[in-house]
């Protein structure tokens, strides 16, 4: 047996729609035959992976805190992928956006003011963005690629956290805990609906931020000029466009939002710098941008759904039997199917069943 | 002993995996594909060595459970990206993102369980040469491996015909096509062979370099790897040389923490993928070379009209 392609005459709308739901319809099957295999009753187990966390209102707003970071993240990668501008790096942006931000709660303990959190909050943007300049000044000006640079920084910005938060950033009363001082109330991003959970403003910038940005695409000349040029950098050229404008543009703007989104998870929901602040946010936003196919809006959604993976599988560590990785092998499994169901917006698939190739080659 | 040799041989150690996995990839973008999913290749050969030599008992059945699944698990990115034609970046990604996943899974139970090592296979009187001895002829079977996949790498791409066919599909697989080759078919065969080569280097990360499982062991080497064969220029020999340069890196590194010099260790950790950025822009400055020699249809699918 042997598949073949065929290219539609036009891009169809329908399977565009269909393609994510599809995507996620397959991976839940896949997800089944997996704790199948993993001799967990699957209707079980997939109840206590993706239905339960969603019948509490607290559980809400852990959905909500872990859907923050994701879609704020994934909104930035949507501009960067369709600009095409592959910046792997968010992990390490968000990194250091927690890390300028926690700068001033951590360094100015006397300081007491309620411009503290915003001025927090725009050094956490600025840090992210400043670390994704690097993989865009090497790509504007030195031609490298952007895919191993920014990796690369990733794991810088790891150590470096790591060193801080069991050096120089230490709290000496932390018994012994490598962290820094607990942020003082006004350094804490406050929670939207205090008496119910934690959820915290997080996702209401990442809700704003998406719908900016989906804005920018779908409205104005930016937008335009950025589906150009990561179409055809040719074409774009021909327009006037600059794709080394372009570069800085994306990475900024998604280093910007990676650094907010890092900020916002360590004043909000962690409330002091340590080594690990991140469970791959930065990794899994990239599922989550191309589950939305690349769209700042669809982003909420399926920034809802990854958060979603996130809770079961804390909720499965709490039952015996299914693995607390089992959610990252979901959410792999997951970008795998969107990946496959977007070939048939393109194409139409056909089995061949004959040995012979059909047609004249 | 001496000291100095004792430092070679740990970055004849830590350069294997690098050589081995760097020369398949080599191969796949001489082909023309991009695959940037040899991170998460590495660890499920990481993973699949570990438990295929808990299981048999035996480090070389160990060493050959990796290799399988290393080139079956890179058929997942081959289906996908030489069938259904979906973005290459995109789906490297997933395979990396998909391998730290399973492979966390299923080394879960095997955390903190003593390894099965592989040890070095002792050539006689030959080892015993000052200096030479050790280094050439006191190894694990891994290292021997490298090198034949160096000469054999290097033998095929530039002295076979299969060779030639290979890197025509990586040069235009149009013009291939039109003469008769079947790009798919060689596509997915390199596809598998560096999926082969990224499971071996995984293997001789949990049998020879640590023998013991630990999550996320490949710890970037994958993602090192791909910087690798850019710094190389597709071409085999530079692999060696850069393989050997990150190696040195990397355990100067851990013998400068031991020596107390005066810089947290967290800095000195940085040092591989720091000095990977750098050698990454010197070569990619050099425009013309690289163009040159980068493989034109690297990264670009191929329909087969019909």
């Amino acid at each position: 047996m042997r598949i073949e392609l065929e290219k539609r005459p036009q891009v169809s709308k329908l399977f565009g729609l269909l393609s994510p739901l599809l995507a996620l319809a397959l991976a839940l099957v896949a997800g089944t035959i997996m704790f199948a295999v993993m001799g967990k009753d699957p209707v079980e187990a997939l109840d206590a992976f993706f239905v339960e966390p969603l019948l509490e209102v607290w559980s809400l707003h852990e959905l909500a805190i872990k859907a923050g970071p994701l879609i704020l993240i994934a909104v930035g990668l949507c501009l960067c992928y369709r600009s095409n501008n592959w910046n792997i790096g968010a992990e390490g942006q968000f990194t250091m956006g927690a890390v300028a931000g926690s700068f001033i709660p951590i360094v100015f303990t006397d300081w007491h003011s309620p411009i503290i959190l915003p001025l927090m909050l725009i050094a956490g943007a600025i840090g992210g963005a400043l670390y994704a300049a690097i993989p865009a000044l090497l790509k504007a000006h030195f031609n490298t690629n952007e895919i191993l640079t920014s990796l690369m920084l990733v794991y810088i910005a790891q150590l470096f956290l790591d060193w801080l938060s069991r050096g120089p950033w230490r709290d000496p009363q932390g018994h012994n805990f490598p962290q820094s001082i607990d942020f003082p109330p006004e350094a804490v991003l406050p929670a939207i609906w205090e008496d119910s959970g934690r959820a915290h403003w997080g996702i209401v910038f990442a809700v704003i931020a998406a719908i900016l940005a989906w804005f920018v695409m779908k409205y104005t000349l930016k937008g335009f000029e950025i589906s150009v040029l990561g179409q055809s950098a040719r074409a774009g050229r021909f327009a006037g466009f600059s794709s080394r404008k372009m570069v800085w543009f994306a990475f900024l703007v998604s280093g910007a939002l990676s650094g907010l989104a890092g900020i916002s998870e360590v004043s909000g929901s962690i409330g002091h710098l340590q080594p690990a602040i991140s469970p791959g946010y930065g990794f899994t936003a990239i599922i989550v941008a191309f589950l939305a196919r690349l769209n700042p809006l669809g982003a909420i959604l399926s920034g809802l759904v990854l958060a979603l993976t996130y809770l079961g599988g804390e909720a499965a560590q709490l039952s015996p039997g299914i693995s607390a990785k089992a959610a990252s092998v979901f959410q792999g499994l997951l970008l795998f199917f969107v990946l496959s169901c977007d070939t048939l917006i393109y194409y139409k698939i056909r089995l061949v069943w004959s040995r012979v190739r059909g047609g004249a080659a | 002993m001496s000291v100095f040799e004792a430092i070679l041989l740990t970055i004849i150690t830590a350069s294997t995996p690098l050589v081995i996995a760097g020369l398949g990839e080599l191969v796949v973008e001489r082909s023309g594909v991009l695959n940037l999913g040899v991170e998460g290749m590495m660890i499920i050969g990481a993973v699949a060595a570990f438990v295929g030599a808990q299981m048999s008992g035996s480090p070389y059945l160990g060493l050959l459970t990796g290799i399988v699944a290393g080139g079956l698990f890179s058929l997942l990115f081959g289906f996908l990206t030489l069938t259904l034609v979906t973005n290459q970046v995109a789906t490297g990604l997933a395979l990396t993102i998909l391998g730290l996943g399973l492979s966390g899974m299923i080394g879960e139970g095997y955390v903190s369980v003593p390894g099965v090592q592989l040890h070095e296979i002792v050539f006689p009187f030959l080892s015993d040469i000052p200096f030479l001895g050790p280094v050439l002829f006191k190894q694990d079977l891994t290292f021997y491996l490298s090198i034949a996949l160096l000469v054999g790498v290097n033998w095929f791409l530039f002295r076979s015909r299969a060779g030639l066919k290979l890197r025509a599909v990586g040069d235009s697989h149009g013009s291939a096509h039109a003469l008769g080759i079947d790009v798919i078919r060689t596509r997915y065969l390199a596809v598998m062979f560096g999926g082969a080569c990224a499971g071996l280097a995984g293997a001789q990360l949990s049998l020879v370099y640590t023998p013991q499982w630990v999550e996320n062991m490949s710890a970037g080497r994958g993602w090192v790897t791909l910087a690798l064969v850019v710094f190389a220029s597709w071409r085999p020999m530079r692999v060696l040389a850069g393989g050997y340069l990150f190696g040195a890196v990397t355990i100067l590194q851990f013998h400068a923490q031991g020596f107390g010099v005066g810089i947290p260790s967290q800095f000195l950790s940085m040092l591989p993928y720091a000095s990977t950025i750098v050698v990454l822009v010197i070569i990619s400055q050099n425009r013309r070379a690289t163009l040159i020699n980068t493989p034109a249809s690297l990264g670009k699918a191929f329909v087969p009209e019909r």
